[in-house]
């Protein structure tokens, strides 16, 4: 851990395979994500791409391979000793897996309230900043039963960066939201990314979303944010991979992703 | 299903169970320890099961007192009555349905409860959180069943004896100081022990079975009322295993 290379792998899959009963789910996946990079998971529904998040943060252990995160390996380690490496993971949850007996406040401060003893009004003031962060400040004191879907998938992003991750995974995020509301989430995916250096694994369905993040970059100029088409060296650092029965389908960037002849990605793009 | 395959489950539910108990003692011995939600459910069992149990214990009085006085006429031993609804409820009634209405009400809400967090991920959640949803959710449950069975099982007994007290004054004809006189002789501090030490493993029992089988539940909605209806049935069929066998046990020790 302490002689971690600061450009090597944040995560690295090797050979990692899983099966549910009978069901081969993943059969020996390898992927790299770089730091400060991102990767996009495409597959279609029910391929494996949230099980591939939940190994990640080690709520499922693989039946076989390697998984490192941050150059340890984590796929062996005890629940007890996992906690320290999910302290640098934030995860946003396919229905956005809020706790249901919590205000906001309380779930988008949960980390920091039951993890740290960072004092009550500094947790505070980090709850309302990334609350601001997706615009819901107004809902702090609401429960989450009061929200819309879409404001619960805010939160539930809120709540993965309140303790400042260092490796963003996200499960659907833009799934079921309108338009406009898919691309503020989509701009605090860039921004992250680009501004604060998380690296991010991104799950989606929503090919417009995917494509977006990966063809935009954030840039501060006279202390405004703007988002501006990304330059081809920025759009290299998003990489796509598919998944398809089990296996890595393709692996790259979107101008490959598009140049893809493989017909199952044709007809994924389309 | 298959029968082997049947076994091979029952084999990996018990053993699951024993995982989540070894889980339990873990978590009571060591920290972190989450007080405001143990306090939180101390209220929701203890005080949130008090009025079933109000109920139940007074009609159950009630109800031993009529029942006995018929029996006891037999033998013209009306003045007896008292001796015979104390060992009864103290002994037996007291703790066991105590225990059967906290399973009806506590054990299924646990069920219904972690099973709904289960399917919506909340408990994926907190352990991405860095939370061990067994210090966090079992725990404070478990030490509050303990605690809280007991006393409640107390209470019942408490007003079931009202319950027959009024029944015998009124009904039955028999003075208030002759019904209490027996009551007391009826009672061995041995009985007071068996009433006390059962209610403590029935609400353990109680408990951790709502919670084994709510954080064992999978397959949406409809899988949390299967994991509820579980509880109900699991819990209660247990909770009468574990009287039989606790009163065996002691029995054989005190008596
Ligand atoms: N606990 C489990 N037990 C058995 N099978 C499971 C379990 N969890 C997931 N599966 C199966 O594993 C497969 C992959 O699930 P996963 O949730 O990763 O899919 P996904 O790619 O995220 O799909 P979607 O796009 O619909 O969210 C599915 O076919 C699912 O049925
Ligand atoms: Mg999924």
């Amino acid at each position: 851990m302490a002689t971690h290379d600061p450009d090597a792998p944040v995560i690295r899959f090797v050979g990692v395979s899983l099966a549910f009963d009978d069901k081969v789910i993943l059969d020996r996946v390898s992927f790299e994500l770089l730091p400060g990079r991102a990767k996009v998971i495409l597959g279609g529904s029910g391929v494996g791409k949230s099980t591939v998040l939940r190994l990640v943060l080690g709520l499922l252990k693989p039946d076989s391979g390697e998984i490192h995160i941050n150059g340890e390996r984590v796929d062996q380690l005890s629940e007890e000793a996992l906690m320290p490496v999910r302290d640098r993971l934030g995860m946003v949850f396919q229905e956005g897996a809020l706790f249901d007996s919590l205000t906001v406040r309380e779930n988008v401060g949960y980390k920091l309230f039951e993890g740290t003893s960072m004092p009550i009004p500094e947790v505070d003031a980090r709850v309302m900043e990334v609350l601001g962060f997706v615009g819901l400040d107004e809902f702090v004191a609401r429960m989450p039963s009061e929200l819309s879907g879409g404001q619960r998938r805010r939160v539930a992003i809120a709540r993965a960066l309140t303790a400042k991750p260092q490796i963003l995974l996200y499960d659907e995020p833009t799934t079921g939201l309108d338009p406009i509301t898919a691309l503020t989430i989509d701009d605090e995916i860039i921004k992250l990314r680009d501004l604060e250096e998380v690296s991010t694994l991104i799950v989606t369905h929503q090919l417009r979303d995917a494509f977006y993040i990966a063809s935009h970059m954030a840039v501060r100029e006279q202390g405004a944010l703007r988002f501006v088409p990304a330059s081809p060296e920025k759009m290299a650092e998003t990489e796509f991979l598919m998944l398809k029965d089990s296996k890595v389908l393709f692996e790259g960037t979107l101008p490959e992703l598009r140049a893809s002849t493989d017909p199952y990605v044709k007809a994924f793009l389309e | 299903m298959t029968f082997t395959a049947g076994v091979k489950k029952g084999v990996l539910e018990v053993q699951e169970y024993f995982r989540l108990l070894g889980q339990i003692v873990r978590g009571l011995t060591s920290r972190p320890i989450y007080f405001r939600d143990i306090i939180e459910q101390f209220d929701a069992i203890g005080i949130g099961s008090m009025t079933v149990v109000l109920l139940t214990g007074t009609f159950t009085g009630m109800v031993l007192a009529l029942q006995s006085g018929v029996t006891l006429d037999q033998f013209g031993a009306r003045s007896m009555v008292g001796r015979l609804v104390s060992a009864t409820m103290v002994k037996e009634l007291g703790p066991v349905l105590t225990a059967l209405m906290v399973t009806g009400r506590v054990g299924s809400g646990i069920a219904a409860e972690l099973g709904s967090m289960m399917v919506t991920e909340q408990i994926s959640a907190l352990r991405a959180l860095g939370t061990d949803p067994v210090r966090k959710l079992v725990v404070p449950r478990v030490l509050a069943g303990i605690v809280m069975v007991p006393i409640l099982t107390v209470i019942a007994n408490g007003v079931g004896m009202v319950g027959a007290w009024i029944i015998t004054v009124t009904q039955l004809g028999v003075s208030g100081g002759v019904f209490w006189n027996s009551v007391v002789q009826g009672l061995y501090i041995q009985d007071v022990w068996m009433g006390l030490i059962k209610p403590f493993f029935l609400g353990f029992v109680i408990v951790t079975i709502g919670c084994h089988v709510g954080l064992r539940t999978s397959g949406g909605t409809q899988g949390v009322g299967r994991a509820t209806t579980n509880a109900v049935v699991a819990g209660s069929v247990t909770v009468l295993a574990v009287d039989f066998l606790l009163t065996k046990l002691i029995l054989t020790l005190l008596y």
